[in-house]
């Protein structure tokens, strides 16, 4: 992953190494008798197929084959089946596209996409500058801080809306205001005021924050010290100057891939939506909405694909589009 | 952190590859779960229920499929949405032989469930009459009725008198009493998280109905957008308990003094009773107050239905004809020693000793005078389309006008595709 960019290339990368030992020995110390190199090849293409076979198949039972189905039955009226008959062309997308409620759902991922990533990502960023300079407990504090991602969204989420944002009075939230004097706030009941954005955003967020957070420290500690030392000698004062001119930058590749996978997370947002947004029509993201529609109540699955795809389409897109201005990808040959 | 070497990368394939393997096994585990207890003979069968919230169902319901002779009978007990579980696995061939649900046309039409006249025959005259029409779709009976479920309000008797009011009769008189029950400990009145419980009511209680003989539609008029906006007040205001840590089928809000008063059902009355003795009261959703407005009570509950792909279709119905039709004493022991549930058959609700006294007694009265079942034109969708125009126009602040205008659209197409 590229959090080890700055790493000098000093072997790997080359494919021949990669192929693995024969090549080493046998390799420059002479021609080798063809039977063996025969035999060697087969065993490294055995090799490849054992290793590589099981997730093609994978790949092709779980991912390519339904997505084909998908192409199929969003051409075919298919309510409870996905072995339909009855053809209707593109009649499904025009439904979808002009289904008020899906476009909705559309701009409800901005919004929280746009919640959602910065406030993640500066989190995150965060908490590895303080485990990073931190001089003691330094493993507890990274244990203690990456623990949540290992916590399922669907048991959190439960979590967050049973006992901590409960809209009656001995909720934990609700206590704490009420210590305040404030009046219980019904969290998650409706749209307005939209206290449902806070509970959405500080579950995902205790959820993720301390994986990006490793990643973040893995390239900190990648960080020469040289360049702080010279920085230092040059007059530029600790704090916000050199995190400013040299950490960030220094971050430069390790941000862009945090903020691209921060954003297919938030395209992928469902559990926390499905779980403490129970038969709302507001923060419902396009995954909630067409699973509703498609394996939910309506079992819609000619409608439901056809929203997938154009949802799949538009995931397409955006990314192409986050390539050419983020430059993700091209940052190493830099 | 070492350095990367081809050695490195070989090691981790291994764990990768090894992660693959163990994923594709869990995969193919998945299923394979029956819960099946051993013992028993015969073909298996597997049937499927909801899960129900009073202790003792789930063995009870593993009780009747062991005594099951003819068939081994495996049970899956589904917590959470029932609906979408059941939808999914009716799709596949692994479904289930045998299910609990409401009736629906369109399961018929779609050909996922079997008519059932021929175990019915001789016995169709012990059932309700409208337990009977409202499983008839096309001229055949698609499903047996286990329990009726009536759903009303209860309430306490005494927060009631310390405010010095009657049980309302109309909506205006329902959310005056809320607000007056309102204290800074209790709520006045729990009505779901969802308001989906009441939608129906809501409707009914206008004079409304869903749609009309000939399957129009036939709950959009002005009694239901002024109902909606009275709703949306009460919504707006303080006097509804929001966000509360159970749905309104468990009866621990107002158990808990949570709340005044809660729309739920007949099956948590034991616990209700014991939480609250003699103080509780029940009633129905209040008349909207509108010339043609009544009161209306919920009358839903659960029904036996065949799937057609079971793997042996008359296996299946026969394992129905034995629980639901000829072992009485079953059907007994199910709706009245957990929950309360009224007996759908004549003969086994004269039996019914616990329901012909006390508050049990203005239930079934209440069943009786006021209650509404099931359409099975109104389908699955529809329901979910009517949920929506109560999360935007009574949850949100949408127009109620605007709303059902909306969901007018989506339900007309429904309507088109079953009925053409």
């Amino acid at each position: 992953m590229a959090t080890l960019p700055h790493r000098p290339a000093r072997r790997g990368r080359s494919p021949v190494p990669a192929r693995g030992g024969p090549v080493g020995p046998a390799g420059p110390a002479g021609p080798a008798r063809p039977g063996t190199v025969r035999t060697a090849e087969r065993g490294h293409a055995l090799a490849f197929w054992l290793f590589t076979g099981p997730f093609l198949a994978g790949l092709l039972v779980f991912v390519y084959l339904p997505i084909g189905w998908s192409l199929w039955l969003s051409l075919f009226e298919a309510r409870s089946t996905v072995t339909p008959t009855e053809f209707v062309g593109l009649e499904n997308y025009l439904t979808m596209l002009s289904d008020g409620d899906f476009v909705r759902s559309l701009g409800t991922f901005t919004v929280f996409a746009l919640f959602a990533v910065p406030l993640t990502f500066a989190l995150s960023l965060g908490l590895a500058l303080l485990v990073h300079r931190i001089r003691f407990m330094r493993a507890f504090f990274r244990s203690a801080f990456f623990l949540p991602t290992a916590c399922s969204y669907v048991a959190a989420s439960l979590v967050w809306k049973m006992s901590i944002f409960n809209g009656v009075r001995f909720g934990l939230a609700n206590t704490v205001l009420g210590w305040l004097g404030v009046d219980s706030v019904a969290w998650l009941a409706s749209p307005d005021p939209p206290w449902y954005w806070l509970v959405i955003v500080t579950v995902r967020l205790w959820l993720q924050s301390g994986f990006y957070m490793i990643l973040f420290l893995a390239a900190l500690q990648n960080i020469p010290r040289v360049l702080y030392e010279a920085a230092a000698i040059d007059g530029a004062r600790p704090g916000w100057q050199t995190f400013r001119y040299i950490t960030l930058p220094q971050l430069r590749t390790t941000s862009s891939a945090v903020i691209l996978l921060l954003l297919i997370a938030a395209y992928q947002a469902f559990d926390e939506f499905y779980n403490l947004l129970d038969k709302a029509t507001w923060g419902r993201p396009p995954l909630v909405y067409l699973y509703n529609l498609a394996l939910g109540e309506n079992q819609d699955y000619g409608l439901g694909s056809a929203g997938a795809l154009l949802l799949a389409l538009l995931i397409c897109l955006v990314t192409l589009l986050q390539g050419r201005f983020l430059g993700f990808g091209r940052e190493r040959d830099a | 952190m070492p350095a990367i070497s081809s050695r490195e990368w070989d090691r981790r394939d291994v764990l990768r590859a090894a992660g693959g393997i163990a994923a594709l096994g869990a995969l193919t585990a998945c299923g394979s779960d029956t819960g099946r207890g051993g013992g028993g003979s015969g073909r298996p069968l597997k049937q499927m229920y909801h899960a129900y919230g009073e202790p003792g169902t789930q063995q009870a319901a593993q009780k009747f499929a062991k005594a099951y002779k003819d068939a081994d009978v495996s049970v899956q007990w589904i917590p959470g949405e029932y609906e979408k579980k059941l939808f999914t696995a009716l799709l596949s061939s692994d479904g289930p032989d045998v299910f609990e649900f409401h009736p629906q046309i369109h399961m018929a039409h779609e050909r996922q469930i079997v008519p059932l006249d021929d175990i019915l025959e001789g016995v169709k005259d012990d059932f309700n009459e409208a337990d009977i029409a409202s499983h008839t779709i096309d001229g055949k009976v698609y499903g047996v009725r286990m329990i009726d479920d009536p759903q009303f309000l209860y309430y306490r008797k005494s927060l009631l008198e310390k405010a010095g009011i009657e049980p309302p009769d109309t909506l205006d008189g329902l959310i005056e009493a809320a607000e007056k029950l309102t204290t800074d400990k209790v709520k006045g009145l729990y009505l779901g998280q969802t308001l989906q419980p009441v939608q129906n009511p809501l409707i009914w209680s206008t004079g409304a109905e869903l749609l009309t003989p000939d399957n129009e539609i036939a709950y959009h008029t002005d009694e239901v957008v002024e109902a909606l906006r009275k709703l949306r007040r009460l919504y707006a205001g303080k006097a509804l308990l929001k966000g509360a840590p159970t749905e309104h089928w468990d009866p621990a809000s107002f158990n808990q003094g949570l709340c005044a008063m809660q729309w739920c059902g007949m099956w948590a009355m034991p616990q209700i009773l014991e939480a609250h003795g003699d103080d509780v009261g029940i009633m129905p959703w209040p008349s909207s107050g509108d010339p043609k407005g009544r009161p209306a009570v919920y009358n839903g509950g659960w029904s036996a239905f065949v799937s057609a792909k079971a793997k042996d279709v008359d296996a299946a119905k026969a394992f129905v004809k034995w629980l639901w039709i000829d072992q009485k004493e079953f059907q007994r022991e199910w709706c009245l020693d957990y929950g309360f549930h009224i007996p759908p058959r004549r003969s086994v609700a004269a039996g019914a000793e616990e329901l012909k006294s006390g508050l049990a007694a203005e239930g079934v009265e209440l069943f009786n005078t006021a209650g509404i079942f099931d359409n099975p034109s109104w389908t699955q969708s529809m329901i979910t389309t009517l949920t929506d125009v109560m999360a935007n126009a009574v949850r949100d602040d949408a127009d109620p006008e605007r709303e059902l205008d909306k969901a007018d659209k989506k339900i007309r197409r429904d309507l088109d595709k079953i009925f053409g």
